[in-house]
Parts: structure tokens; sequence; C-alpha cells
């Protein structure tokens, strides 16, 4: 190893640099050094679900799920659940929602965050499901940005094999 | 046409602020120096430490009798310790600025922090706790690659149900304005077509066209301010024809990733008069927030501005994801601090967070510029445009109300935590009348204006502020 990495005037190249060998050097335009060096960062967490942790089981069970407050004067329903009612703080029970619903608004992602750009295109819609009072964002397959519109009827497709994350389940539009 | 769903109500009667006393306020509050580092891709020969302190000596050098001994306290802003791997940046920053012993308190509120940064030293020093405050922040976003730092901000959206899905807030913003260009567009000027299909696809390119004209006047208006990272004399053909990042929202509609730091210097009455002959005062700040999730957005009535009527709105579902409810609340309450009934005629220009040119449309309408609705039409008159800028492109309206004349954050950057406070540096600079010697070019500097708002938004509308700064001398 040299006492001395090699030094760049371009970000762009020192990146490079420290992807090959770990260290480099940038001057800037009046001559000023800086050195960089890389530095990994990768982590397990533990994620738990907690009290959402029956959607995601009944995913694996091909169930889609949402919440209903359990006070009878407001009996709010929840697209995407939640185990308090947001309207009147009251407990909310587990309920199926409708297989099928529509597309209340949508977007095809050519980019995405570093995890998912290898998955790029897909499709994002947000689900408006009938007599249910808020959405459910999910992925939309099946069909493509010239197919996709408001209001298009979707329904849900479930995993087989079972990565117990949201996309465990997807919409795809109804035959 | 498609029967608009009735509003799913979560909140029983359209809500009417008309008459409502305003709220008791503390010691009045003045601006009197800021400083900006300018924005950058990547500056990799200074750490977040030394941009705040050159951002800091340029505002101390701008008020000579403003001695480092006379400043109360801090309040230091920056939004991801991902981005800066160092837990308690902040605490760095003091020390590097030498203002230990002295309290200071670290701000995050998503992309807001510089707008809260802001409001935080202004109730430092309304309530009496301080004298002077100096308010600063920055983010270092270049220490990633732009794909990793994507995932980072995602890390702002629900990690159960909304990241794991693409990890993407380009994605969240396209649903939001995708609904938005439906509500108004499709069901607007688009409503007589037939064919749903054909409709939408007419309205989303309409929508396409009107946010390329925001994003030419923000990168534009952006060539005079020496501040700016991306200043360009783009076309709205460049814009459509920029890579598609989500649809409908193209690279250049979109702000970049910075390197920067702002700061400010707040103080109460007695001491602005000490320091300079041209403070501007903080006359209103309000804040309002949203549920984390676009999916658990109400779709209830639009909380009114006092010169607004319910009329039109009746069918409206609202905010659902088309609006940002935070926004309207912050300035609801930001207005009715100030005193502010008629936005149009009482604000001269304001300063706003389009991180995306749709989100800068949304907002026009949050912040009562236009009706819900007619953000495309104020555009397309030119009422947001300065005058005597060339855009290419007729602006009969220009110099209504300007919005961003800096260039906002899609032509100057948005380094998250300085974002907010390089807003109130420019509002400042613009109400003391000292732009042409800040940016050495008086291109941008309007003829004496006496009042503007500035707009600091969070992650899909989670969290907005909105200040009302007002000049303070004759």
């Amino acid at each position: 190893m040299t006492a001395r990495p090699p030094s760049y005037t371009k970000f762009r190249d020192v990146q490079a640099e420290l992807d090959r060998s770990g260290a480099a050097i940038y001057r800037d335009a009046d001559g000023v050094e800086s050195l960089l060096i890389r530095s990994p960062y990768t982590i397990n967490y533990v994620h738990s679900y907690a009290e959402d942790s029956p959607f995601f089981l009944g995913l694996a069970e091909g169930r889609l799920r949402g919440s209903k407050c359990r006070k009878p004067k407001c009996g709010f329903v929840y697209g995407t659940p939640r185990s308090h009612c947001m309207v009147c703080g009251a407990p909310t029970e587990w309920i199926d929602l409708p297989p099928k619903g529509r597309v209340h608004s949508w977007t095809t992602c050519h980019f995405g965050g570093e995890a998912f750009l290898k998955e790029t295109p897909y499709n994002l819609a947000l689900v408006e499901f009938d007599g249910v009072g808020s959405l459910l964002l999910v992925r939309l397959k099946d069909c493509t940005e010239s197919e996709i519109y408001v209001g298009m009827p979707i329904e849900a497709r479930f995993a087989t094999n079972v990565k117990y994350s949201v996309t465990d389940v997807w919409f795809v539009p109804s035959k | 046409m498609p029967a608009r769903s009735k509003p799913r109500s979560q909140d029983a009667k359209p809500e009417s602020n008309r008459g409502r006393p305003s709220r008791a306020r503390g010691r009045r509050v003045y601006l009197i120096s800021g400083g900006v580092t300018k924005f950058a891709k990547a500056h990799p020969a200074m750490d977040f430490r030394l941009m705040v302190k050159k951002a800091y000596d340029y505002a101390m050098k701008d008020v000579p009798n403003l001695t480092a001994d006379r400043i109360d306290g801090t309040r230091i802003s920056y939004f991801s310790d991902h981005f800066a791997r160092q837990l308690k940046a902040a605490s760095m920053v003091q020390d590097y600025l030498g203002m230990n012993p002295k309290g200071s308190v670290r701000l995050e509120w998503g992309g807001a922090t510089g707008g809260e940064c802001v409001q935080a030293a202004y109730e430092a020093v309304a309530s009496g706790r301080m004298d002077v405050c100096l308010a600063a922040g920055f983010e270092t976003m270049s220490r990633v690659p732009t794909w990793k730092g994507n995932e980072f901000i995602a890390l702002a959206s629900d990690t159960n149900f909304d990241f794991p899905l693409g990890g993407f807030y380009t994605g969240y913003y396209a649903l939001m304005v995708q609904r938005h260009i439906y509500e108004y567009l499709r069901l607007g000027k688009f409503a007589g077509i037939k064919d749903e299909r054909e409709a939408q696809r007419k309205a989303i390119a309409e929508g396409g066209r009107i946010m390329s004209l925001v994003s030419v006047k923000n990168h534009r208006n952006a060539l005079h301010n020496p501040y700016a990272q991306y200043p360009k004399r783009l076309t709205v053909e460049d814009v459509l024809n920029s890579e598609m990042i989500s649809y409908p929202l193209t690279r250049e509609q979109i702000c970049t990733m910075s390197d920067g730091a702002a700061c400010v210097v707040v103080c109460d009455e007695s001491h602005a008069k000490e320091f300079t002959d041209k403070p501007v005062e903080i006359t209103g700040v309000g804040c309002g927030t949203d549920t984390m999730r676009l999916a658990d957005r109400p779709f209830g009535h639009v909380p009114l501005l006092p010169h607004e009527s319910a009329k039109g709105y009746e069918n409206l579902p609202y905010p659902g994801v088309h609006s940002f409810r935070a926004g309207r609340t912050a300035g609801i309450e930001a207005y009715r601090m100030a005193g502010i009934t008629k936005p149009m005629e009482e604000l001269d220009f304001v300063e706003l967070h389009d991180a995306y040119a749709s989100s800068e449309i949304q907002t026009y309408e949050d912040l009562g510029l236009c009706r819900y609705g007619e953000g495309y039409d104020f555009v397309e008159r030119g009422d947001p445009f300065l005058k005597g800028i060339d855009y290419g492109f007729p602006v009969p309206h220009a110099g209504r109300i300007p919005v961003n004349p800096s260039g906002g954050l899609i032509a100057c950057g948005h380094p998250v935590g300085a974002t907010g406070l390089m807003q109130a540096v420019f509002a400042f600079w613009q109400l003391q009348g000292t732009i042409p010697k800040h940016f050495g070019d008086p291109t941008l500097q309007l003829e004496k204006p006496r009042g503007g708002a500035i707009h600091s938004h969070a992650g899909t509308g989670s969290a907005v502020t909105v200040s009302i700064l007002e000049r303070g001398f004759r």
C-alpha cells in the first residue's frame, strides 16, 4: 500500500477510487486537499410489526385485513389497519377487506431507493374499497403505464413464497 | 364523466376561520442577519461544522455591532443521522462555533426541519427566554450515493406499510399529483371528454406541461442567484424530455440532494435596533401536520381562509391525497397571527418548498394564493413569475405575487436541515432590499416589498411550517 492515496479534482472520481481502494484525496479549486475514506455501514435490525402483526400474518394466509373502530357511534373502517381509531381513539377490531377495489391514484416508478432499483419499473397504486374510509398503498402488477387509470377495477393477489412483508400482497387488473 | 365520490367525512362541518381572535403573542421578534453557503452536489472539502461556520461568519460580518458574547444561545437543525453518520452533530456545530456553554436544542422535522428551526428561535425570543438567538441548519447528503440517499429519505415514510414497496419519495409525490390532476384537470377542463382513459391521458399531459412552466421559472430565476446549485436556462421541452423518474414527474421537476448550511440571527425589538437599521419582523408563525401514510388522509372539508367561501368545495373530498392539509393549517395559523386576511394582496412574495414542481402548484392553493383547483391556471396566467425575466413563454400576470424568486429548492438545492433557513435568509434580504448587495446582481430584488411568507414542508405534507416576515423599518 502506498503511503498517500491518489488525488482527484472531481468528486465522481473520488467516489470511484473509494470503491476501488478505500481511500482518496480530493483537491479543490484552491488546491486544498481533503482525505476521504470508504466507511461501510450494515446492520440487521430487529423489526417488530408489533400491533400491526395480524395484518402481515394474514397476508401469509391469503387474507387482506383492515380494521374497524369498535365504538358503535364511530365505526370508522380503515383500509390500512391501525389498532386504535384515529377519529375517536377507541380500540379497533380486525376485519377482512373486500377482495376487489379501484385505483384511487397511481404512478410508475422508474427509479427507487437503492434496494429497489433492480425491480424498476414498478407501479404503485392507492386502492379504494367500497365501504372503507381510508386507502391502502400497494404494488400494481400485470399492467403498464399506458393501461392504468384512476377508477380502474383491481383485485388482490397473494405470494405463495411469503416474505412477511407488505409486498406479500399486490393487486392486478380485474378481468 | 365519473361521479366524484361523496366525501367520507371525518369532521362534521366545514370549518370557518373568520373572526377568530388572534392568539396571545409574546415579545416582538426580528431577523437581523443571515448567511448561506453555496449549495452544491458535494462539498468534500468542508464538513458540516465548517459549512455552518462559513454561513455564521457571513451573518456576523453583516452586523458588525453584534459580537458572539451577545448571543444567548442557539437552535440547530439537521434532518438525518443517517446522512451525517454522526449522532449529536448539532453539538459539534455548537462547539465549533465557540458557543459552549450556552443553551442549544437540535431540531428535526423531516423536510420542514429548517422551518421548524426558524420558529424555535422565534419562540426562544418571543417567550423572553433569550434576547438574541442564532438559528443554524445544515445537511451533508453527498456522503452516500444518490439512490441510497433516496432510501434514507424514504425511511421517513411508514416502514411497515410504505417503505418496503419502493423506498421512494418521488413515487409518493407522483401519487399525490396524479390525484390532483384527476380532481382538477380531468374533472375540470377535461370533464367533457367521454372516454375515461383518453381524458385522463390528456389531463396528465396538461398537468406535466404546466409543472414544466414552474420548473422553467425557478431554474431561470436562479440564473441571478449566485447561491443556487442548478441555475439553468431551460425550456418547457427540456423539462418534459428529461428522464422520467416517477410518472408523470421528470428529473427537472424534482429538486436534488445537496450539501449546504444556512443561518439567521433572531432577536427582540431593542436588540434589533441596536444591531441593524434594517430589521425584518416575524409577524406570524404557523405549523400544521398530517398522517404519515398517504393512505390515512381523511376525506373531509376544506378549512377555509378568511377570504374564501365554501362555494364550489361542497363535493371536494379534502385533503385526500391531492392537497396538503398541514400546509393549509399552517397558513391559517400564520395569517391569523399576522392579521393577514387577503394573502394575494398583503404578501409581496412567497418562498415555498418546491421539492417537486407539483408541490409548488399544490401549495399555491393551500396558502390561498388561488382557490383549490385553480393552481394550473394560476401558473398559466403567470401570477407567480417575476417581471423582467425572459422565461421563453408569455407570462401576462408576471409580478402579481412572485413565488420562489430565489429559484426555490428545484434550482437552489435542498440540503434538508438548511433549506428552511435558506428561505428565511433569502426572504430577509428581499425585505431588507439587500439582494443586490448579497447576490451581486439586482435582478431578483423586488421593489420595496413589505411582506413575504416562507413555507417549509416535510414528507408528503406530514408537517408544514409557514412564517410571515415583514419589513421592520421605514
